[in-house]
């Protein structure tokens, strides 16, 4: 685990294959990521998106092996720089965490301790990986740190508590923290929703910045498909525990082949066009991993079932499979030229499926109040 | 032309920080807002956006009188709100409704939605109590919910329905303002465009002004034709949509608007050029002398320290009263911050 600064030597840093989370509970078993795999080169970033309850969250905290084993079932691998995550003992895993692998966690004042001071917090990555560390190195090392996130005065800000701290300060210290030790990966889960524009974009610079200097491989987690196009070399959609599209970042979000992902495209408003334009949005709610609607998870939604011959959508899980544009672009969906179908229907694509007068596809839906659907 | 529904002039709250101890003095004021003026015409939106801090969220409460003003005036329909006692306030507070940004925390999990929705028709006796359940009914329908649901709770609810039971409840006494504090922010991106399209409807259908109160500049462009931008507690920049977002004049209308990630930036990969501002908003306890923004602005001189710019009109148009108003020493228009994407050579 020493210098490996050979990212053509070692074609993939992190390989998820096959993952697959679930939550026993006592109203049945939470299918929060299902059959899961991606790749992330060093210098690389991937960009996981998806909604609340997607199971993006989950899948990352799995690679770090935050799961409490004892009421989380995982299965398939996780392999870091060629070494098995799943299973590894605690203690094996705790040499990777925070060291090789390390994670940005979307609420900085959550995520720091108040009774610590932002240095002792940065530091105790370090110490844990490094033995006999003096007082005085240790602090010379949160000052570096604290200096290298940009914080002014990080003499003086080093023995500052958090609360201390503003909000993108908070953000830094921890991004000092996750990189005491170089890390070569860096999962960053929502690393910015907390945060101001502004600071955010301070933020993304940072990161990106950081990743020119010491080439790490970056998964950014994130709902805001901004970030991820300005960002992401990669991008991979996940709805209810599943990966729906993956692709390059370019090609996904310019030519999407799933019809959620060019849902949430056409869902968010732009600064450029007609700002009287309305809205097109994804009818109903996402599902519940409880008991995820049969076929493809997002049938009840979709508006283009209908196009597919055979009821399939309601009745087979679609593989993830290459579509029209070549094999880096992997989709969900049973509709063949899907992509050219959406490309043509994007802009009616509400218009047709979200009409009060016109229900939208088939009226399967596990929720409490399917009025939600015709309701746009 | 007739009065605007409501037109604030120098409205103030300032917050006092007490010392710690026996006697609590008075050691400071946090400087929420200070001295702001807008208006809003009947079924108008005006969008209020800014960072954390900058006071848009204590100006919609001001508004309702959940606090107190310092100073300054707000007249609603010919009536100045702000000297009124509580009870004063009570006939003018159903004109007046809030939607609040967390749809969890801001319904009661213990009522009913029925119960939820017709608190505020039984506090007001505004329908006999025999049609109290149809009125509600009827709400339900209105914002896009089963309309016999009524007897579930909240929990029973995702987000998305959630904020539209909040939005039931704020329809039911037909206000003419709504006060909109983040409505989507909580809400996940696939439902934010269901809402604000339920939000656009009912404003259409009942003539409902709003004040937009939000941070997701692409939201506010979509839903106000005419934005204000805060800063530090005060209005930087005002004016209608398509100069704020085309023309900006202030500096920090336009460090923001270039900060905002631009999905359409895909097309050629990397990050856009953007304005960079370094460092973080100032404490509104003590804010900086002069322009509130003089310490992240690259413009800044030395004027900027000694003499508070005043909000002043850009140009002269035909609509002059409701112009285009900046607050800048160094104002002049920017016309490229939204622009095409950039390719980028890192």
């Amino acid at each position: 685990m020493t210098d490996m600064h050979h990212p053509s030597s070692t074609p993939a840093f992190l390989e998820v294959d096959d993952l697959t989370v679930r939550f026993p509970t006592r109203d049945g078993v939470v299918q929060a990521v299902t059959g899961l795999s991606y790749k992330v080169e060093l210098g690389k970033t991937l960009g996981i998106v998806g909604e609340s309850g997607s199971g993006k969250s989950v899948s990352s905290l799995a690679v770090m092996g935050l799961h409490d084993l004892e009421r989380t079932d995982i299965t398939g691998s996780i392999k870091v720089e060629g070494q098995e995550v799943v299973g590894l003992s605690e203690n094996r895993m705790r040499k990777l965490r925070g060291n090789a692998v390390s994670m940005i966690f979307q609420d900085p004042l959550t995520a720091l301790h108040p009774f610590f001071t932002i240095g002792d917090q940065i530091v105790e990555g370090y110490k844990a990986h490094h033995s006999g560390v003096s007082k005085k190195t240790a602090r010379a090392k949160a000052v570096e740190m604290l200096e290298r996130v940009g914080i002014p005065q990080p003499n003086r800000r080093v023995d500052d508590y958090p609360h201390q701290f503003s909000g993108g300060m908070r953000q830094r210290a921890m991004i000092a923290m996750s990189l005491v030790n170089d890390p070569k990966l860096i999962i960053a889960d929502e690393p910015t929703t907390a945060l101001d524009v502004t600071v955010q974009a301070q933020i993304l610079d940072l990161l990106q910045e950081l990743q020119r200097d010491f080439g790490s491989a970056i998964v950014i987690i994130t709902h805001d498909l901004g970030v991820v196009a300005e960002m992401a070399d990669e991008v991979l959609v996940m709805y209810g525990g599943r990966c729906v599209e993956h692709g390059g970042g370019k090609e996904v979000l310019t030519h999407p082949e799933m019809p959620y992902t060019a849902g949430l495209l056409s869902s968010v408003p732009d600064l450029v066009g007609d700002p009287r334009e309305r809205l097109h949005p994804i009818p109903g709610t996402p599902p519940s991993l409880l008991s995820p609607p049969r076929g493809c998870a997002f049938n009840p939604r979709c508006g283009y079932t209908h196009l597919v011959p055979g009821e399939m959508c309601t009745r087979e899980l679609p593989p993830l499979e290459s579509g029209g544009r070549g094999s880096a672009h992997l989709k969900r969906c049973h509709l063949t030229d899907s992509g050219t179908v959406l490309a043509e229907q994007l802009p009616v694509y509400a218009g047709t499926a979200m009409d009060p007068g016109e229900p939208a596809g088939p009226t399967a839906e596990p929720d409490p109040t399917p009025k939600e659907n015709a309701g746009e | 032309m007739s009065e605007p529904l409501l037109e604030v002039t120098d409205l103030v709250k300032h917050f006092p920080v007490k010392s710690s101890g026996f006697v609590r003095r008075t050691i400071g004021q946090v400087q929420a807002i200070d001295g702001i003026s807008f208006s809003i015409e009947k079924g108008e939106s005006l969008g209020l956006v800014g960072e954390s801090g900058c006071g848009k969220s204590t100006t919609g409460r001001v508004l309702t009188k959940l606090y107190e003003p310092t100073s300054g005036s707000m007249k609603f329909d010919g009536v100045d709100l702000a000297p009124l006692s509580q009870k004063q306030m009570l006939p003018h507070r159903k004109d007046i409704q809030l939607i609040f940004q967390d749809p969890y925390s801001s319904l009661n999990p213990r009522h009913t939605v029925g119960s939820i929705v017709a608190t505020p028709l039984r506090t007001r006796q505004v329908v006999p109590e025999n049609k109290t359940m149809d009125r509600v009914k009827e709400l339900l329908e209105v914002v896009g919910l089963n309309p016999e649901h009524y007897n579930r709770y909240p929990s029973d609810f995702s987000g998305g329905q959630r904020q539209r039971i909040g939005i039931a409840r704020a329809l039911a006494l037909q206000p003419k303002l709504m006060i909109a504090d983040e409505p989507v922010s909580a809400l996940d991106v696939s439902i934010q465009a269901q809402v604000i399209n339920l939000l656009q409807d009912l404003q259409r259908e009942f003539g409902i002004a709003f004040l937009f109160i939000a941070h997701d500049l692409a939201i506010v462009r979509h839903f106000c034709p005419r934005i204000a931008v805060m800063y530090l507690g005060k209005i930087v920049e005002i004016g209608d949509r398509d100069t704020i977002y085309e023309r900006p004049h202030h500096p920090y209308t336009q460090a923001l608007l270039s900060a905002v990630p631009d999905v359409k930036q895909a097309e050629v990969g990397g990050r856009r050029d953007r304005i960079r501002l370094t460092g973080d908003v100032p404490s509104p306890i003590n804010p900086p002398s002069g322009c509130r923004f003089r310490t992240r602005c690259w413009k800044a001189q030395d004027i900027c320290a000694k003499e508070e710019p005043p909000l002043l009109q850009i140009g002269r148009g035909p609509s002059a009263g409701t112009g285009h108003q900046v607050a800048c020493h160094f104002a002049e228009p920017n016309t490229s911050i939204i622009a095409t994407p950039q390719s980028h050579s890192a």
